[in-house]
């Protein structure tokens, strides 16, 4: 079967005609379009379309030559069709039936209104979240007395499930991580310390950063990236399947069946986290002061009780359920705000992870000014 | 243009299975071309497995499936490309992408596979728009501003994008009021009847069932139990096809039929 084809030509008492052949079907109609689209207007001579050679017709060419004839006649002029099967008939009839604009996209705005829209919104967007943030930490409370005074309300294997996810199968990135930042800090600070003579001192700089800083800001940062983002991902697919709408006619509370097992598995375990990762730092700084510095572990431990206090120790720790507490909460709050598409899922994860990592350098840098103020 | 010998799809020896479960055992089906197949079974039954068994989605565990003469398990991926431009697929909820807005979401087949210029995508998308019966604001709309219906018709829409050859329907009036599915029963037919369309239709709506179909295969006990007109489903014995086809609602569905002889039952599909 022969490829759609046009021919121009004359007719009969001056009239244009213009012969089709071959298929005109989806795959030839983008030739089809632009030759029919080049054809000169012409004068108002009146135009045929002999349809007699055409094998295939199929809606989008029957669109073709529809559109032709109607523009013809639009401008006044003639234009007619022959050696039309029935069949043909039918489509152009079916074609001219259906023959509506129709929007394809939302109106844009200009390009200029569009940014000040954009950038409106966005502010706007950033106020309208903060006060949602605070709305969703008011219900979250609510929520979280109402499990204290009936604890049996709580879900316990939803709990360990999550605590399992988020915490258990975090050990593994945590550990390696500040490992290896134990490692980098013991190298780097003793090069600078050797040049005073004052190498022994690294202990306590590792000692000192891990525990009170390091150790739970990488975790905190590693949980918001890794867990923070699961939680927006599920309950938010969630959203986009009605689950939750489902779940809200069951009457079951998505804040108590979704939200709190997450939260309180990341509370419990974010303080477990941090505390391997203390440990892991610390083991990774001793095993670098011993291989480079030949400070064996023996001395790196003695000069490490000199170094610190606990509280040392707790600042660092005391920190971690906060950081938790923001990370799942954010993680749950943009998953519920999920509109019901793929995209917006994609888009509310992006932004739990930003959101909470930002939420826990904030809270941290409240967190040195509060300890600086009370002198530990 | 219509060879009758050759059936445009066959099915042989199919058999599917998930871990242990094994849904369909030893499958024959041959679709002829140019006509409307529905499918019916029970729920569970796995009409949709085997929909998706035979465009490629699933991978068959024994068995042959040929499309358009061609083997669907052993294509090769230029061979796949030429089968899914020759046919369209409405899933069972739609399956529109969410990202997109309607006409969009028509325009993709057109964009990816004949980079047609936008300008007769736009009009080929609002003709489609049109043609499924969805009013001219909905093309700038998405997916998830639609109603159920809306996006059946929005889905079905997209599977004509190409005017494909063959299209494969999952339930496509559940969820339509009854005139518009009415009208889609219309649509389908006047469609196959113009472009010689060969649709394979699952549906569990005795109308479309009564008005479209040239025949109906019923699925049961994971194999293809009947195949043939209406007027053999109504004739059959087994007693699932007895409750099926005679059942309250079926009564309801085709009262005229009743009384003549067979040779009117072509009569009143239109
Ligand atoms: N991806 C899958 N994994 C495992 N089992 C599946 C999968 N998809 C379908 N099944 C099983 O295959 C069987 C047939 O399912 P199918 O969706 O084809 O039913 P159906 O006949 O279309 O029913 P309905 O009329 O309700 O749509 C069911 O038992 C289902 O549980
Ligand atoms: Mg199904």
């Amino acid at each position: 079967m022969a490829d759609g084809w046009l021919k121009a030509g004359l007719g009969e008492s001056g009239a244009v005609l213009l012969q089709a052949g071959g298929q005109w079907d989806a795959q030839n109609v983008t030739r089809l379009d632009q030759q029919l689209r080049s054809l000169a207007p012409g004068d108002n001579a009146p135009m045929v379309l002999d349809l007699d050679q055409v094998e295939r017709l199929d809606t989008a060419g029957a669109w073709l030559l529809y559109r032709t004839v109607k523009a013809r006649r639009a401008e006044g002029g003639q234009a007619d069709f022959t050696g039309l099967t029935p069949a043909y008939q039918t489509m152009l009839e079916q074609v001219a039936a259906n023959d509506q604009p129709a929007e394809i996209e939302p109106p844009r705005p200009p390009t200029l209104v569009a940014i000040l829209d954009r950038v409106g919104r966005g502010t706007v967007e950033v106020g309208e979240e903060a006060k949602q943030q605070i709305a969703f930490l008011g219900l979250l409370l609510v929520s979280l007395a109402g499990t204290l005074r009936h604890p049996s309300r709580l879900r316990l294997v939803p709990l360990v499930y999550h605590m399992e996810k988020v915490g258990f199968n975090a050990l593994p990135i945590v550990g390696l991580i500040s490992f290896l930042i134990g490692v980098v800090l013991a190298y780097q600070g003793a090069t600078q310390l050797q040049r005073f003579g004052a190498e022994i001192f690294v202990v306590n700089l590792i000692a000192v950063s891990v525990l009170r800083e390091i150790a739970i800001l990488l975790t905190a940062i590693v949980v918001a990236g890794r867990s923070g983002s699961a939680f927006t991902a599920e309950i938010g697919s969630m959203v986009v399947n009605e689950e939750v709408d489902a779940m809200r006619t069951l009457g079951l509370d998505p804040m108590e069946v979704l939200v709190l097992p997450r939260v309180l598995a990341l509370v419990i375990t974010l303080p477990l986290l941090a505390f391997f990762a203390d440990m892991m730092g610390l083991f990774g700084g001793m095993l670098m002061c011993w291989g480079a510095l030949d400070i064996s572990p023996g001395l790196f431990l003695e000069r490490l009780q000199g170094a610190i206090s606990p509280w040392s120790f707790w600042v660092g720790m005391i920190k971690a359920p906060f950081f938790a507490f923001l990370i799942a909460m954010v993680g749950c709050l943009e998953g519920l705000r999920v509109t019901r598409s793929a995209e917006s899922v994609g888009q509310q994860t992006t932004r739990s992870v930003v959101t909470g990592i930002f939420l826990v350098i904030v809270v941290d840098a409240m967190f040195s000014i509060f300890f600086a103020a009370v002198g530990v | 243009m219509v060879a009758e010998a050759d059936p445009i799809i066959r099915v042989q020896g199919l058999r599917t299975q998930f871990g242990t479960q094994v849904i369909h055992d030893n499958l024959d089906l041959e679709v002829r071309r140019g006509e409307i197949l529905g499918i019916v079974g029970g729920s569970g039954t796995g009409k949709s497995v085997l929909l998706r068994t035979i465009i490629g989605l699933n991978r068959p565990a024994a068995g042959r499936i040929e499309v358009f003469g061609q083997d669907v398990a052993g294509a090769t991926p230029e061979e796949r490309l030429a089968l899914e431009q020759r046919w369209g697929v409405l899933f069972q909820d739609g399956a529109l992408f969410s990202s997109l807005t309607v006409a969009q979401n028509i325009e993709v087949p057109m964009k990816e596979h004949l980079g047609m210029p936008a300008r007769l995508r736009d009009e080929i998308a609002a003709l489609k728009i049109a043609m499924v019966g969805l009013p001219p604001e909905a093309g700038s709309k998405y997916p998830s501003e639609l109603s159920g219906g809306m996006r059946k018709r929005a889905g079905l829409a997209r599977s004509l994008a190409l005017d494909p050859d063959l299209i494969f329907l999952d339930e496509p009036t559940a969820g339509l009021d009854p005139i518009g599915a009415a009208n889609f029963d219309q649509l389908i037919r006047r469609l196959q009847v113009n472009l010689g369309l060969t649709v394979f239709m699952v549906t569990h709506d005795l109308d479309s069932l009564h008005a479209i179909c040239d025949r109906i295969a019923v699925l049961a006990e994971k194999r293809v139990m009947v195949i043939g007109p209406m007027a053999d489903m109504l004739r059959h014995e087994h007693p699932w096809l007895r409750e099926y086809f005679h059942g309250p609602r079926a009564r309801a569905a085709q009262p005229q039929l009743r009384e003549g002889p067979d040779g009117q039952l072509e009569e009143v599909r239109t």
